[in-house]
């Protein structure tokens, strides 16, 4: 049978979903906590390796053009594996210092993972819709799992409740453009002639189910509360894996279903890209909360990216791709540093004017925390600068010199936001009494490597940038 | 002439009563839809939704899409609407509203203006031909339980393998939030 050789081309969504079974079952017979812990690392850097490898594989369809396999979706997958991959390692220690510690998060995880995978590969409308909705709905289980902090339920249900209703804006789309096309294949729906009402009206109701999972403003709602009342790692998940790996599949719907389309959704995106960077920012600064904070500016950040969409180039794809990446990196890294302060549970850090004099307690962390927000201000040496310089870039090509100073406007205006929490680490003065935990080798090595991984691509991003522009097209 | 031009439309017989089915379906869909949300009763809310779930399924037969119809009665109009009102009268159902509670003679009245209404509404609906689209022979087939079998497992092998996933993921995800209280365990 050629499925069964086929099943090697989604060799690591098979991993991470046997994974999640097995995982499943050793919670339920076994009951140890370190061991469920380890095999989900295993199998998740297994994967991530298969990934990374199949990067440089060669690359085409699967399954009946179901799938993709290779190339952008490829690298969509390491984007999520190495999102997940760290938030498990950070999950450990900051579920056990929280006194949360259950072994079912790492079975959810995993299970979104698969989602995730499954998305960024998706080459037909079903998959598609499928991959978001096994990706949401353990999500929305993770948001809501530490249950004795009222917030953390709140979260659960105002994400469940709006999730559903972009679920539903999303199928509807979905439906409107196969009842026009007759086809759920994204490359048969490219090739439709008569575009009638029923296309537009499923093209407008696909882009507004997006701009919901990537969380564009004015469909940003649910994005502070949400991650404001998640556990913090599962918010630094929520905030890199599943963002990528909504864009990933929105550039692949954008470029494989609806090129011809391209002049009238470069418009809207347009519109929305600005929107989303000055609400996103301007909201941000306000912020006293440093998780909200985070959150308001990782709208910020879809902003960014989708300047990069509404040029719609090659070129300004690839541009996306390296931004999603450069975000997972400094995103992880913030939010884990946000998680480690967490870990004292009597001590409130949630304020950022608590975080004074907090840099010199720990200066491991303090200078992570640095590296981290300078890169996501987007200062030179750090991979941040990269990516926003190439999307920039990419929509100057295009002749999108308005959404570009816009951007960089709305970057500086940043600067604000990111830097108040480092005069509040190194610049105010700190409560005597207060002693921080050290934090342990793994999750400081985890840390540190990120931070290594954002330098290095700051300083040196020709050999990324070259296997980004190697990608045949972005269709495959 | 025009009358005797209208009657031959009727002699076509079931191209005709299609449309009329159709209407009859599409109207009552949209209009229990209204009903659902506008009616303050939730039970009342609960039976136009099974009214619209059941008009929706006549629309689908009429689109030759057996199966679909048979699943959607089934599933959403049985299962799930029972389930839906069993949650409703366990809740607290302080207004008991009855629809026919109030019956005078303007409804007499009403009704006979709306027979009228209606008559001139299927007169005109009459000359409405090409609402249905036409459907190629070979379509009666593709709405039996048979061919989507015969799809979901060769060419949609691979989402109904992802779907096992999802109501795995969705099964769990159910029960670790129904728990009362989830508790770290301790390391072993």
């Amino acid at each position: 049978m050629e499925s069964v050789n086929e099943l090697v081309t989604i060799l690591p969504a098979i991993i991470i979903g046997f994974a999640g079974l097995l995982v499943m079952m050793l919670d339920a017979y076994i009951e140890n906590v370190r061991l469920v812990f380890r095999t989900t690392t295993l199998f998740t850097l297994g994967a991530l390796g298969i990934a990374i490898n199949d990067m440089f594989g060669h690359s085409g369809e699967a399954f009946y053009g179901l799938i993709t396999y290779g190339g952008t979706a490829a690298f969509g997958a390491v984007l999520v594996l190495i999102g997940t991959l760290v938030t498990v390692i950070l999950s450990r220690d900051y579920l056990e210092k929280t006194g949360s510690h259950i072994a079912e998060v790492y079975s959810m995880i995993l299970f979104g993972t698969f989602g995730m995978l499954i998305l960024v590969s998706a080459n037909n409308l079903v998959t598609l819709f499928l991959g978001i909705e096994t990706m949401s709905i353990c999500l929305y289980v993770l948001a809501g799992l530490v249950k004795n902090e009222k917030k953390g339920v709140e979260a659960a249900l105002k994400y469940f409740l709006l999730g559903a209703f972009s679920t539903g804006f999303l199928l509807y789309g979905m439906a409107l453009l196969y009842g026009a096309s007759g086809s759920t294949f994204l490359t048969d729906i490219a090739t439709l002639d008569d575009k009638g009402m029923i296309y537009w009206a499923g093209v407008a109701l696909l882009l507004v189910g997006f701009f919901f999972k990537i969380s564009a403003v004015p469909f940003h709602m649910w994005t502070p509360d949400v991650y404001q009342g998640a556990p913090t790692t599962i918010t630094a998940y929520m905030a890199t894996a599943s963002k990528s790996a909504a864009f990933v599949a929105f550039i692949f719907v954008l470029s494989r279903a609806l090129p011809e389309a391209r002049a009238e959704w470069g418009d809207v995106i347009w519109l929305f890209s600005i929107l989303t960077m000055v609400i996103g920012n301007v909201l941000a600064l306000v912020q006293d909360n440093v998780k909200r904070m985070l959150a308001y500016s990782s709208i910020a950040h879809a902003g960014y990216i989708l300047i990069g969409l509404a040029a719609g180039t090659d070129a300004a794809y690839s541009a996306v791709l390296f931004y999603l990446f450069a975000y997972t990196l400094m995103n992880l890294g913030a939010f884990g540093i946000v998680a480690y302060y967490e870990w004292h549970k009597g001590l409130d850090f949630t304020e950022v004017k608590n975080y004074a004099g907090l840099g010199f307690k720990q200066p491991v962390m303090g200078v992570l925390m640095s590296i981290f927000l300078f890169s996501m201000v987007g200062i030179p040496p750090f991979a941040g600068f990269i990516g926003k310089y190439r999307v920039f870039a990419a929509a100057v090509d295009e002749g999108l010199i308005s959404l570009v100073v816009v951007g960089v406007l709305a970057s500086a205006a940043s600067v604000y936001y990111y830097l108040r929490v480092l005069i509040n680490l190194y610049m105010h003065e700190s409560d005597p009494g207060i002693t921080l935990i050290r934090p342990g080798v793994l999750y400081s090595a985890t840390l540190i490597i990120l931070a290594a991984l954002t330098i290095y691509f700051g300083v040196k991003p020709g050999d990324l940038t070259n296997l980004l522009g190697s990608f045949k097209g972005i269709s495959y | 002439m025009l009358i005797s031009q209208r009657c031959s439309f009727f002699k076509r017989g079931d191209s005709i009563m299609e449309i009329y089915l159709f209407f009859l379906f599409a109207t009552s869909a949209v209009a229990s839809a209204v009903a659902m949300i506008t009616s303050r009763d939730t039970v009342n809310s609960a039976l136009f939704l099974v009214l619209n779930l059941v008009s929706i399924a006549g629309v689908f037969l009429l689109l030759k899409a057996q199966f679909l119809a048979v699943i959607q009665i089934l599933v959403y109009g049985g299962a799930i609407m029972v389930l839906f009102l069993f949650v409703i009268m366990l809740l607290n159902l302080s207004s008991e509203e009855n629809l026919l509670n109030r019956f005078s003679a303007k409804y007499v009245v009403g009704f006979f203006l709306g027979v009228i209404v209606l008559s001139q509404l299927l007169y005109a609906i009459a000359d409405f031909t090409g609402t249905l689209p036409n459907f190629s022979p070979g379509i009666e087939q593709v709405g039996t339980v048979e061919a989507l079998g015969d799809e979901l497992f060769s060419t949609y092998l691979l989402p109904v393998l992802i779907t096992a996933v999802l109501l795995t993921a969705a099964v769990v995800g159910a029960i670790l939030i129904a728990q009362r209280k989830l508790t770290g365990k301790e390391n072993k």
